[in-house]
């Protein structure tokens, strides 16, 4: 139990602090680092990495942003080969589709409650 | 007067550096917890579900993981994580809810379709176009490796 | 130019008349607080959105400062405002309340400059009698207009500036007080490559050393002619740059240099390089160095507000950042 939780920390944190050298190196924005993680985990996912990755660390790798993208990736793969091409079209956002829509949801919920402050 | 490239060099030279460590290690500490905390809750939901399959169950955990970013987000809260964590807390699913839901919330006084529905999407925007363009493209090149075998 | 190259000298001495700041909390938590004339609790100001509390800000900037004056917005003839967003609508709509004609400037962060030379060449060549020149500019307004939502978790630079919360207003007249706008000097628009939206210090601070060796040069002084040399807000880095340019020409003025946006903030308030926004050098000027102007602690003074001329459009299309500055030379009349 508590070798799994630090597997998760260890690597969970590990992926965050390559993500920072990169800010620190070449100040990307948010967005492009969020990108960046994304696209490697499209491509963790399409070269049969990312589950070996997965099966160690659990969290640790699902729940950074690579996670979604090979949730999109495997997704696009697994429809590819129950319905041919056009399951590369629907297969990833299908699988994506609960993060997504909920993501939706609460930003929109969110946005009629609360309202924006100032940073201090 | 110094030339224009001499001064682009003593920029270079000059520029305050970001404090390495600390933020490596604030961004080290952060992430690893937010995952962890994901852990914690897809282990809750097997111990409460255990027929729940491996898909649903990261379903399950992904959509708690991006309500508590939303919901930090609403009270102002997460933005106060990120000044410290920065990479901890943006590439964590949270920081994807977050880069949701501050520009719904901010541009909620531009209306509710110009305002919320149009720019929601101002900073997330790139994560859907590329995730779903590459991942088109990755099924692409597993039907054509199909076709080959 | 009626002195030297860039440089004008008024001739009938437009005075200042008087000066009103107005600053939101976080600047009113830092070093200058004694000075402010006004400060707010929440930096929403009682308003629906900041774009509107900015506005009320830049509203009572000027009635302040009319009212500092003893005089009533009959009494102005032309109000010269400035700010940050976009088509400088803060000052257009402030001005739509004011019932006073209307003059609007845009150049960035360095308006306050702007605004100031127009209003003192009119007073000067006898066209109007009072005018009141005001800049203005909100962190939250600025913030989401230039760079992210207040709510995403972002980090700030090592080389960022914090924009100033905050409007102040200078009535020149034609006569009232001691202090006067001596001369000024325009300047051009100097690009030496920083492509960083996030390092404007570096962007501005070659524009400041040459307006300022400029007007050195025109009026044949040395920098210790004056008091201060305050530039507007090249923050910490900037100002080293600054320093550091202006010596490459064998100008020292590290001993009366002074920015208004290392000024406004104190180091333990996270701001890394300081203050910066229209309003960080209008909302100094008319605080500080108003106050010390009046006293006759300061008796020659040379503000030099500074300007990074960037949108958002320009630094996505990996355009350089231009930028300028004006210098107004301020002196106190002695009693004979």
């Amino acid at each position: 139990m508590i070798v799994t939780y630090l597997k998760v920390f260890a690597v969970g944190g590990l992926v965050c602090l390559i993500g920072q050298i990169l800010i620190n190196l070449t100040k990307m924005t948010s967005s492009k680092i969020l990108v960046t993680f994304l696209l490697i985990g499209v491509v963790l996912e399409a070269i049969k990495v990312f589950d070996f990755v997965k099966d160690f660390a659990g969290a640790g790798i699902t729940i950074p942003i690579v996670g979604f993208g090979s949730t999109l990736a495997k997704g696009a793969i697994e429809g590819v080969q129950k319905f041919g091409l056009i399951g590369a079209l629907t297969g990833g956002m299908q699988a994506a589709a609960a993060g997504l829509s909920a993501a939706i949801l609460f930003g929109f919920l969110i946005s009629l409650i609360f309202k924006a402050r100032t940073k201090v | 007067m110094l030339s224009r490239t001499e001064y682009v060099e003593l920029d270079k030279k000059m520029a305050p550096k970001s404090k390495e460590w600390s933020t490596l290690v604030c961004a080290f500490l952060v992430g690893g917890f937010i995952c962890c905390i994901g852990q914690a809750v897809s282990d809750v939901f097997k111990l409460c579900v255990p027929t729940a399959s491996e898909k649903l169950t990261s379903q399950f955990t992904s959509t708690v993981m991006i309500f508590i970013g939303a919901f930090l987000t609403g009270i102002g809260i997460y933005d106060n994580i990120g000044k410290h964590a920065g990479a901890g807390s943006i590439i964590p699913i949270t920081g994807f809810a977050n880069s949701v839901v501050s520009p719904a919330m901010e541009f909620r006084s531009e209306g509710m379709v110009f305002g919320v529905m149009c720019k929601m999407f101002v900073i997330a925007g790139p994560i859907i176009v590329s995730g779903v363009t590459s991942s088109v493209g990755v099924g692409i090149v597993y039907w054509i490796i199909g076709l080959i075998k | 130019m009626n002195y030297g190259e860039q440089t004008i000298r008024f001739l009938n001495k437009p005075r200042v008349v008087s000066g009103y700041s107005i600053v939101g909390p976080k600047e009113a938590a830092g070093p200058l607080d004694p000075y402010f004339h006004k400060r707010i609790r929440k930096d929403d100001f009682g308003q629906k959105s900041f774009e509107k509390a900015e506005c009320k800000l830049h509203m009572s900037a000027i009635s302040g400062a009319i009212i500092e004056a003893g005089l009533t917005p009959k009494d102005i003839d032309v109000n010269i405002g400035g700010d940050l967003l976009n088509q400088i609508i803060t000052s257009s709509f402030s001005a739509r309340e004011l019932d006073v004609p209307f003059i609007g400037m845009y150049s960035a962060c360095s308006t306050f400059g702007q605004a100031l030379i127009v209003g003192a060449s009119l007073i000067d060549g006898g066209y109007v009698s009072y005018a009141a020149c005001s800049t203005s500019s909100h962190f939250s307004t600025a913030e989401r207009q230039y760079r992210y939502p207040l709510e995403l978790g972002t980090q700030m630079t090592p080389t960022s500036q914090w924009t100033v919360t905050g409007s102040g207003c200078t009535l020149l007249g034609k006569t009232g007080g001691k202090v006067f706008v001596e001369s000024a000097t325009i300047g051009k628009v100097i690009d030496f490559g920083i492509s960083d939206a996030n390092n404007m210090g570096a962007a501005m601070a070659p524009a400041a050393a040459k307006t300022v060796s400029q007007h050195l040069k025109d009026t044949g002084r040395s920098a210790d002619y004056y008091d201060y040399i305050v530039t507007g807000d090249l923050g910490i880095y900037g100002s080293k740059l600054f320093l550091k340019l202006l010596e490459s020409e064998g100008i020292n003025a590290a001993g009366v240099h002074k920015d208004c946006g290392q000024m406004i903030f104190d180091k333990k308030q996270r701001c890394p390089q300081g203050g910066s926004g229209a309003g960080c050098s209008s909302v100094v000027f008319n605080s500080y160095f108003m106050h010390h102007l009046k006293v006759g602690a300061i008796k020659k003074m040379l503000l030099v507000p500074t300007g990074a001329l960037l949108s958002k459009v320009s630094s996505l299309q990996g355009e350089t950042i231009p930028g300028i500055a004006n210098a107004i030379s301020f002196e106190r009349e002695e009693d004979v």
